[in-house]
């Protein structure tokens, strides 16, 4: 594209004052990272995109549902069923076909995180859940990365530049907001607490405005600071981040203690203290002696020929818990949720008579590791 | 006058905000809210003393604004 034609497309901007030329050759040099594509992620990709950041990255592993309609507005009906980072992609393309898209269809993982993170300048989290957050503000930290954060909740939306490189030191990052991940249940997210469409969109646009601000140089950043806003009242309030000194012990050190991390546990089940990992898992089998249980409903995948089990699936566990005459009980499903929640009522029952174990991460991570050390 | 100001789920447990006699502290206060509103008690929030977050019992003056703000995730 010739030089005039992009005047044109960006000349609204480069006659600003305080913005022009240089700012817009920065936005065209920048690469930025846009996690998660849904209320908040749709605002941000399309101001940017449209204001001319040169390479844009996605990752996410949803598809577009009816739901989703009513606020993320990239999305149409023909496109329910679709990943959403393919249709989000092909609707973006058409609006600036000179940004270069990156995409993964895939949910970030501590696996995946850093090698995803370190081609991108900037990230931008619009993720939904406590998990990914996480995830996002130990790979920014470690990676020197700033991000720009923002969440939502039914009426309220946060906004805040993350781990910035300021005056020689990082500003606050999420875990001098909030140290420590809630456990599953403790906040409700959007499915459950519902959301209006408007506010991710307000919220979202702040977090593009925020990113366009950090890569150009523009303006003060919320670095250091919340922006809150309330759309029922329309009160905004903003705080001082003081940076906490634990906050360095709560992320891992390294990234390989990042990719040892597992952020879903940490956010679902951290209240368990009797779950157990696979090596320990088949020492009790190898044992011989304790009640080893299915929880899983009947006819499910995988069917376990690994090692002899008994099957009572979770809804039943009350009326057959006199088939339980072992002293050590293991209970195992598909991911470790509902064993985990077997494991808490069978405690409940027995108290300390019995020693109940729940298999962390379920009967398909079991699968996957037992292939790996074969 | 301390004035509390509940944010998100916080604001349907007691009410948007609150005013309540002075008391010293914000480990005094939060005992306070606890008996005002028990359902508290289980809730997740940091707290913001005149704009500013602590992360430890801060002490309060007189007329200041105490926030109480929950972690969101929505996306």
């Amino acid at each position: 594209m010739n030089n005039d034609r992009l005047y044109e497309r960006y000349q609204r901007q480069l006659i600003l004052k305080g913005f022009g030329a240089e700012a817009q050759q920065k936005l065209l040099s920048a690469s930025v990272l846009v996690i998660g594509a849904g209320g908040l992620g749709c605002p941000v990709l399309q101001y940017l995109v449209a204001a001319g950041v040169g390479a844009i990255g996605i990752v996410d592993n949803d598809v577009v549902s009816l739901s989703n309609l009513h606020r993320q507005v990239l999305y149409n009906v023909q496109m329910i069923g679709r990943p959403k980072v393919d249709c989000a992609v092909e609707v973006l393309q058409q609006l600036n076909p000179q940004v270069r898209f990156t995409v993964y269809n895939e949910r970030l993982t501590n696996k995946n995180a850093s090698t995803i993170l370190s081609a991108f300048d900037v990230i931008v989290d619009g993720s939904d859940n406590f998990a990914t957050r996480y995830l996002v503000n130990d790979a920014c930290v470690l990676l020197n990365k700033p991000f720009v954060y923002g969440a939502i909740s039914q009426y309220e939306g946060q906004v805040a530049v993350l781990n910035v490189q300021e005056n020689n030191e990082r500003s606050a990052n999420y875990r001098d907001l909030f140290p420590h991940p809630p456990k599953e249940g403790e906040v409700l997210n959007c499915a459950e607490a519902g959301v209006l469409g408007v506010l991710p969109g307000i919220i979202g646009s702040m977090m593009a405005n925020e990113t366009i601000k950090l890569i150009t140089g523009t303006g003060a950043l919320l670095a250091n600071k919340l922006f809150t806003y309330n759309t029922l009242n329309n009160q905004t309030y903003e705080l001082e981040l003081s940076k906490r000194t634990e906050t360095a012990s709560l992320i891992p050190a390294t990234l390989e203690a990042l990719q040892e991390t597992d952020y879903e546990w940490l956010c679902s089940t951290a209240t368990l203290a009797n779950e157990i990992d696979a090596a320990a898992f088949n020492d009790i089998v190898a044992d011989g002696k304790a009640a080893i249980v299915d929880v899983r409903e009947k006819d499910e995948q995988p069917v376990v020929t690994e090692f002899s089990h008994m099957q009572i699936p979770l809804n039943s566990l009350q009326q057959h818990t006199a088939w339980l005459t072992e002293e050590t009980i293991v209970l195992f499903c598909l991911s470790g949720k509902r064993s985990a929640a077997a494991a808490k009522q069978l405690t409940e029952l027995f108290g300390t008579s019995k020693k109940i174990y729940s298999l962390k991460g379920g009967i398909q991570q079991w699968m996957q590791q037992q292939k790996q050390t074969v | 006058m301390i004035t509390v100001l509940f944010f998100g789920k916080l604001a349907d447990i007691a009410e948007a905000a609150a005013e309540l006699p002075h008391v010293s502290s914000t480990d005094e206060l939060l005992e306070q809210l606890r008996l005002q509103y028990p359902a508290l008690a289980a809730e997740k929030f940091i707290m913001a003393v005149d704009k500013k977050t602590i992360s430890t019992n801060t002490l309060l003056t007189d007329n200041c604004t105490v926030a109480l703000l929950p972690p969101f995730s929505g996306g």
